[in-house]
Protein backbone atom coordinates (compact mmCIF):
# COMPACT_ATOMS: atom_id res chain seq x y z
CA UNK A 1 0.00 0.00 0.00
CA UNK A 2 2.63 2.58 0.97
CA UNK A 3 4.97 1.49 -1.82
CA UNK A 4 1.46 2.54 -4.66
CA UNK A 5 0.95 5.52 -2.67
CA UNK A 6 4.58 6.24 -3.13
CA UNK A 7 4.61 5.61 -6.96
CA UNK A 8 1.30 7.79 -7.20
CA UNK A 9 3.67 10.80 -5.45
CA UNK A 10 6.15 10.30 -7.74
CA UNK A 11 4.56 9.81 -10.66
CA UNK A 12 2.53 13.00 -10.22
CA UNK A 13 5.45 15.23 -8.54
CA UNK A 14 8.41 14.30 -10.13
CA UNK A 15 7.52 12.28 -12.94
CA UNK A 16 11.60 12.72 -14.98
CA UNK A 17 13.08 11.11 -11.86
CA UNK A 18 11.48 7.31 -12.51
CA UNK A 19 11.51 4.81 -9.85
CA UNK A 20 10.33 6.28 -6.29
CA UNK A 21 13.66 6.83 -4.57
CA UNK A 22 13.10 5.70 -0.89
CA UNK A 23 15.62 6.50 1.76
CA UNK A 24 15.07 4.79 4.97
CA UNK A 25 11.16 4.56 4.30
CA UNK A 26 10.63 8.04 3.28
CA UNK A 27 10.04 8.89 -0.01
CA UNK A 28 12.58 11.54 -1.45
CA UNK A 29 11.32 14.00 -3.78
CA UNK A 30 14.33 16.14 -5.49
CA UNK A 31 12.43 18.81 -7.10
CA UNK A 32 12.99 22.41 -9.08
CA UNK A 33 13.12 25.20 -6.45
CA UNK A 34 10.28 27.03 -8.45
CA UNK A 35 8.36 24.09 -8.15
CA UNK A 36 8.21 23.73 -3.67
CA UNK A 37 4.91 25.91 -3.21
CA UNK A 38 2.91 24.13 -5.60
CA UNK A 39 4.46 20.30 -4.51
CA UNK A 40 3.65 20.97 -1.02
CA UNK A 41 -0.01 21.83 -2.10
CA UNK A 42 -0.31 18.66 -3.88
CA UNK A 43 0.73 17.15 -1.32
CA UNK A 44 -1.27 18.49 1.06
CA UNK A 45 -4.30 18.33 -1.21
CA UNK A 46 -4.08 15.44 -3.23
CA UNK A 47 -2.13 12.98 -1.21
CA UNK A 48 -3.30 13.91 2.47
CA UNK A 49 -0.20 14.96 3.91
CA UNK A 50 -1.47 17.16 6.45
CA UNK A 51 1.44 18.03 8.61
CA UNK A 52 4.51 19.69 8.35
CA UNK A 53 7.17 18.38 9.89
CA UNK A 54 10.35 20.00 9.13
CA UNK A 55 12.27 22.49 7.10
CA UNK A 56 15.97 22.91 7.12
CA UNK A 57 19.27 23.49 4.91
CA UNK A 58 22.11 21.69 4.05
CA UNK A 59 25.41 23.27 3.21
CA UNK A 60 27.23 22.11 0.61
CA UNK A 61 30.48 24.62 0.42
CA UNK A 62 32.00 23.32 -2.59
CA UNK A 63 28.68 22.15 -4.60
CA UNK A 64 27.68 24.84 -7.56
CA UNK A 65 23.71 25.58 -5.44
CA UNK A 66 25.21 25.37 -2.26
CA UNK A 67 22.56 24.25 -0.35
CA UNK A 68 20.02 21.70 -0.03
CA UNK A 69 16.35 22.95 1.05
CA UNK A 70 14.88 19.77 2.72
CA UNK A 71 11.29 19.54 3.95
CA UNK A 72 9.76 16.98 5.67
CA UNK A 73 5.86 16.44 5.14
CA UNK A 74 3.71 13.26 7.44
CA UNK A 75 0.35 12.13 6.21
CA UNK A 76 -1.86 11.38 9.77
CA UNK A 77 -4.16 9.06 7.28
CA UNK A 78 -1.55 6.93 6.07
CA UNK A 79 1.19 7.19 8.47
CA UNK A 80 4.10 7.57 5.27
CA UNK A 81 7.00 10.78 5.62
CA UNK A 82 7.68 12.13 2.31
CA UNK A 83 11.28 14.06 2.12
CA UNK A 84 11.09 17.29 -0.46
CA UNK A 85 14.39 18.72 -1.65
CA UNK A 86 15.44 21.60 -3.55
CA UNK A 87 18.62 23.16 -4.20
CA UNK A 88 19.34 27.05 -4.03
CA UNK A 89 22.49 28.98 -5.19
CA UNK A 90 24.41 31.06 -2.47
CA UNK A 91 23.60 34.34 -4.48
CA UNK A 92 20.08 33.86 -4.80
CA UNK A 93 19.07 31.79 -1.79
CA UNK A 94 14.91 32.23 -2.13
CA UNK A 95 12.27 29.79 -1.78
CA UNK A 96 8.22 30.25 -1.67
CA UNK A 97 7.03 30.28 2.07
CA UNK A 98 4.49 27.01 3.17
CA UNK A 99 3.01 29.58 5.70
CA UNK A 100 -0.13 29.96 3.89
CA UNK A 101 -0.13 26.18 3.43
CA UNK A 102 0.73 24.94 6.86
CA UNK A 103 0.96 27.80 9.89
CA UNK A 104 3.91 25.49 11.83
CA UNK A 105 5.98 26.61 8.83
CA UNK A 106 6.22 30.31 10.23
CA UNK A 107 8.70 29.34 12.84
CA UNK A 108 10.78 26.58 11.39
CA UNK A 109 11.69 28.91 8.42
CA UNK A 110 12.32 31.90 10.72
CA UNK A 111 15.33 29.28 12.84
CA UNK A 112 16.35 28.22 9.23
CA UNK A 113 16.59 31.53 7.60
CA UNK A 114 18.96 33.13 10.43
CA UNK A 115 20.65 29.62 10.78
CA UNK A 116 21.39 29.52 6.61
CA UNK A 117 20.32 32.57 5.56
CA UNK A 118 18.16 31.32 2.99
CA UNK A 119 14.85 33.40 2.46
CA UNK A 120 11.72 32.06 2.15
CA UNK A 121 10.05 34.19 -0.12
CA UNK A 122 6.25 35.98 1.42
CA UNK A 123 7.08 34.92 5.14
CA UNK A 124 6.72 38.33 6.11
CA UNK A 125 8.31 37.62 9.56
CA UNK A 126 12.21 36.67 9.48
CA UNK A 127 13.61 38.06 12.52
CA UNK A 128 15.87 36.10 14.30
CA UNK A 129 13.93 33.31 16.72
CA UNK A 130 16.61 31.52 18.56
CA UNK A 131 19.35 33.83 17.99
CA UNK A 132 19.21 37.85 19.09
CA UNK A 133 19.14 40.89 17.28
CA UNK A 134 22.23 41.87 15.37
CA UNK A 135 24.32 39.02 15.22
CA UNK A 136 26.11 39.18 11.93
CA UNK A 137 25.84 36.17 9.39
CA UNK A 138 24.52 32.52 9.67
CA UNK A 139 26.13 30.13 11.87
CA UNK A 140 25.14 26.70 11.04
CA UNK A 141 27.04 27.65 7.29
CA UNK A 142 30.32 25.69 7.60
CA UNK A 143 32.57 28.86 6.72
CA UNK A 144 31.20 30.59 10.08
CA UNK A 145 34.07 30.33 12.48
CA UNK A 146 33.63 27.99 15.02
CA UNK A 147 35.01 30.09 17.59
CA UNK A 148 33.78 33.24 16.72
CA UNK A 149 31.50 34.53 19.57
CA UNK A 150 29.28 37.52 19.49
CA UNK A 151 28.69 38.87 23.16
CA UNK A 152 25.46 40.98 24.65
CA UNK A 153 27.07 42.05 27.96
CA UNK A 154 30.89 42.80 27.74
CA UNK A 155 33.59 40.17 29.36
CA UNK A 156 34.76 41.43 32.70
CA UNK A 157 38.47 41.92 32.47
CA UNK B 1 50.13 43.75 68.19
CA UNK B 2 49.84 47.59 69.04
CA UNK B 3 50.17 48.31 72.70
CA UNK B 4 46.79 50.14 74.77
CA UNK B 5 49.40 53.44 75.52
CA UNK B 6 48.65 54.55 71.49
CA UNK B 7 44.46 54.65 72.11
CA UNK B 8 44.31 58.25 72.59
CA UNK B 9 45.65 58.80 69.42
CA UNK B 10 45.12 56.55 67.12
CA UNK B 11 41.86 54.83 66.44
CA UNK B 12 41.00 52.40 69.04
CA UNK B 13 43.33 49.33 69.23
CA UNK B 14 44.46 46.70 71.67
CA UNK B 15 43.90 43.31 72.97
CA UNK B 16 40.26 43.89 74.44
CA UNK B 17 39.53 45.55 71.08
CA UNK B 18 40.75 42.91 68.86
CA UNK B 19 39.25 40.14 70.84
CA UNK B 20 35.33 42.10 70.55
CA UNK B 21 36.05 42.48 66.79
CA UNK B 22 37.24 38.74 66.47
CA UNK B 23 34.35 37.79 68.09
CA UNK B 24 31.95 40.00 66.23
CA UNK B 25 33.28 38.51 62.84
CA UNK B 26 33.02 35.24 63.71
CA UNK B 27 29.53 36.11 65.02
CA UNK B 28 28.29 37.35 62.08
CA UNK B 29 30.20 34.72 59.78
CA UNK B 30 28.50 32.26 61.81
CA UNK B 31 25.06 33.75 61.29
CA UNK B 32 25.84 34.26 57.23
CA UNK B 33 26.94 31.16 56.24
CA UNK B 34 23.66 29.08 57.80
CA UNK B 35 21.52 30.92 56.60
CA UNK B 36 22.37 31.09 52.47
CA UNK B 37 19.56 32.08 50.29
CA UNK B 38 20.20 30.07 47.37
CA UNK B 39 18.30 32.20 44.58
CA UNK B 40 18.75 28.55 41.55
CA UNK B 41 19.23 30.46 37.83
CA UNK B 42 18.50 27.22 36.00
CA UNK B 43 19.23 26.53 32.44
CA UNK B 44 19.82 23.36 31.73
CA UNK B 45 19.94 19.48 32.53
CA UNK B 46 22.10 20.30 35.61
CA UNK B 47 18.69 21.56 37.41
CA UNK B 48 18.02 17.54 37.82
CA UNK B 49 21.28 17.33 39.86
CA UNK B 50 19.91 20.74 41.95
CA UNK B 51 16.19 19.28 42.40
CA UNK B 52 18.34 15.78 43.75
CA UNK B 53 21.02 17.85 45.96
CA UNK B 54 18.38 20.05 47.47
CA UNK B 55 15.51 17.27 48.24
CA UNK B 56 15.37 14.47 50.80
CA UNK B 57 18.14 12.69 50.59
CA UNK B 58 21.38 14.63 50.22
CA UNK B 59 18.95 17.99 51.63
CA UNK B 60 20.94 21.02 51.64
CA UNK B 61 18.54 22.47 54.31
CA UNK B 62 21.02 20.32 56.47
CA UNK B 63 23.99 23.29 55.74
CA UNK B 64 21.26 26.20 56.89
CA UNK B 65 21.38 26.59 52.12
CA UNK B 66 18.05 25.25 51.34
CA UNK B 67 15.51 27.60 50.95
CA UNK B 68 15.36 29.04 47.33
CA UNK B 69 14.20 32.41 46.97
CA UNK B 70 12.75 32.88 43.34
CA UNK B 71 13.79 36.41 43.66
CA UNK B 72 17.16 37.72 43.42
CA UNK B 73 16.53 40.98 45.73
CA UNK B 74 16.12 37.90 48.64
CA UNK B 75 18.92 36.03 47.86
CA UNK B 76 22.48 35.91 48.55
CA UNK B 77 23.65 33.11 46.49
CA UNK B 78 23.47 33.02 43.01
CA UNK B 79 23.65 29.24 41.67
CA UNK B 80 23.89 29.43 38.01
CA UNK B 81 23.06 25.89 37.18
CA UNK B 82 23.83 24.99 33.51
CA UNK B 83 24.32 26.73 30.44
CA UNK B 84 24.19 30.13 29.86
CA UNK B 85 23.76 31.52 25.83
CA UNK B 86 25.03 34.50 25.09
CA UNK B 87 21.31 35.77 24.74
CA UNK B 88 20.57 34.65 28.15
CA UNK B 89 23.82 36.30 29.43
CA UNK B 90 22.19 40.13 29.95
CA UNK B 91 19.58 38.08 31.78
CA UNK B 92 22.07 36.24 34.19
CA UNK B 93 24.18 40.05 34.54
CA UNK B 94 20.79 41.74 35.45
CA UNK B 95 19.83 38.98 38.08
CA UNK B 96 23.17 39.57 39.68
CA UNK B 97 22.81 43.16 39.91
CA UNK B 98 19.68 42.90 41.25
CA UNK B 99 20.98 40.82 45.00
CA UNK B 100 21.72 42.77 47.55
CA UNK B 101 25.50 42.67 49.36
CA UNK B 102 26.77 40.12 50.46
CA UNK B 103 26.55 38.07 47.81
CA UNK B 104 28.00 34.65 46.55
CA UNK B 105 28.50 33.14 42.98
CA UNK B 106 28.24 29.72 42.85
CA UNK B 107 29.27 28.06 39.34
CA UNK B 108 27.34 24.78 38.86
CA UNK B 109 28.98 22.32 36.58
CA UNK B 110 31.32 22.38 33.69
CA UNK B 111 28.95 24.59 31.56
CA UNK B 112 28.88 27.29 34.27
CA UNK B 113 32.11 26.75 35.42
CA UNK B 114 33.77 26.87 31.68
CA UNK B 115 31.22 26.32 29.16
CA UNK B 116 31.79 22.54 28.89
CA UNK B 117 32.12 20.62 26.08
CA UNK B 118 30.57 24.10 23.89
CA UNK B 119 32.84 26.41 21.83
CA UNK B 120 30.71 27.52 19.14
CA UNK B 121 28.04 31.10 18.79
CA UNK B 122 25.98 30.18 21.09
CA UNK B 123 26.87 29.49 24.50
CA UNK B 124 29.02 31.54 27.09
CA UNK B 125 32.21 30.16 28.42
CA UNK B 126 32.07 29.90 31.76
CA UNK B 127 29.83 32.60 33.90
CA UNK B 128 32.55 34.34 35.00
CA UNK B 129 33.96 36.06 32.03
CA UNK B 130 30.03 37.90 32.84
CA UNK B 131 30.03 37.72 36.64
CA UNK B 132 32.43 37.24 39.23
CA UNK B 133 32.00 33.55 40.47
CA UNK B 134 33.22 32.38 44.68
CA UNK B 135 33.37 28.77 43.86
CA UNK B 136 33.38 26.48 40.98
CA UNK B 137 31.99 23.11 41.06
CA UNK B 138 32.74 21.26 37.54
CA UNK B 139 31.34 17.80 36.44
CA UNK B 140 29.05 16.88 33.74
CA UNK B 141 26.62 16.97 35.91
CA UNK B 142 28.41 17.19 39.47
CA UNK B 143 27.45 14.75 41.57
CA UNK B 144 25.81 15.72 44.46
CA UNK B 145 28.57 15.26 47.30
CA UNK B 146 30.34 17.72 45.13
CA UNK B 147 27.83 20.08 45.62
CA UNK B 148 27.63 19.95 49.62
CA UNK B 149 31.17 19.98 49.22
CA UNK B 150 31.36 23.21 47.53
CA UNK B 151 28.74 24.88 50.01
CA UNK B 152 30.74 23.53 53.14
CA UNK B 153 33.74 25.35 50.78
CA UNK B 154 31.81 28.64 51.30
CA UNK B 155 30.50 28.47 54.18
CA UNK B 156 34.11 28.09 55.69
CA UNK B 157 34.78 30.97 53.42
CA UNK B 158 31.84 33.14 55.09
CA UNK B 159 33.00 32.42 58.15
CA UNK B 160 36.60 33.24 58.10
CA UNK B 161 35.60 37.14 56.26
CA UNK B 162 36.61 39.53 58.67
CA UNK B 163 34.76 42.90 58.82
CA UNK B 164 36.50 45.38 60.38
CA UNK B 165 34.55 48.14 62.15
CA UNK B 166 37.45 50.24 62.00
CA UNK B 167 38.45 50.25 58.42
CA UNK B 168 40.05 52.38 55.66
CA UNK B 169 37.39 54.91 55.53
CA UNK B 170 36.44 55.45 59.22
Amino acid sequence: MTSSLFEQVQQALAPAAGEPDVAHGVLVLNIESAAVAATAKALQEQFGFDMFLDVTAVDWPERAPRFDVVYHFYSTRDHVRVRVKTRVPESDPVVDTLVPLYGSARYMERECHEMYGIVFRGNDDLRPLLLYEGFVGHPLRKDYPKQREQPLVPYRK
Amino acid sequence: MTTTGNVATTPPRGPAFEYLTTKKDEFVGWARKFSLFPYPFVTACCGMEFMSVSSTPYDTDRFGAALPRFTPRQSDLLMVVGTVSHKQAPVLKRVYEQMCEPKWVMAFGACATSGGFYQNYAAVAGIDKIIPVDIYIPGCPPRPEMVIDGIMKLQDRIAAERHPIINKDF
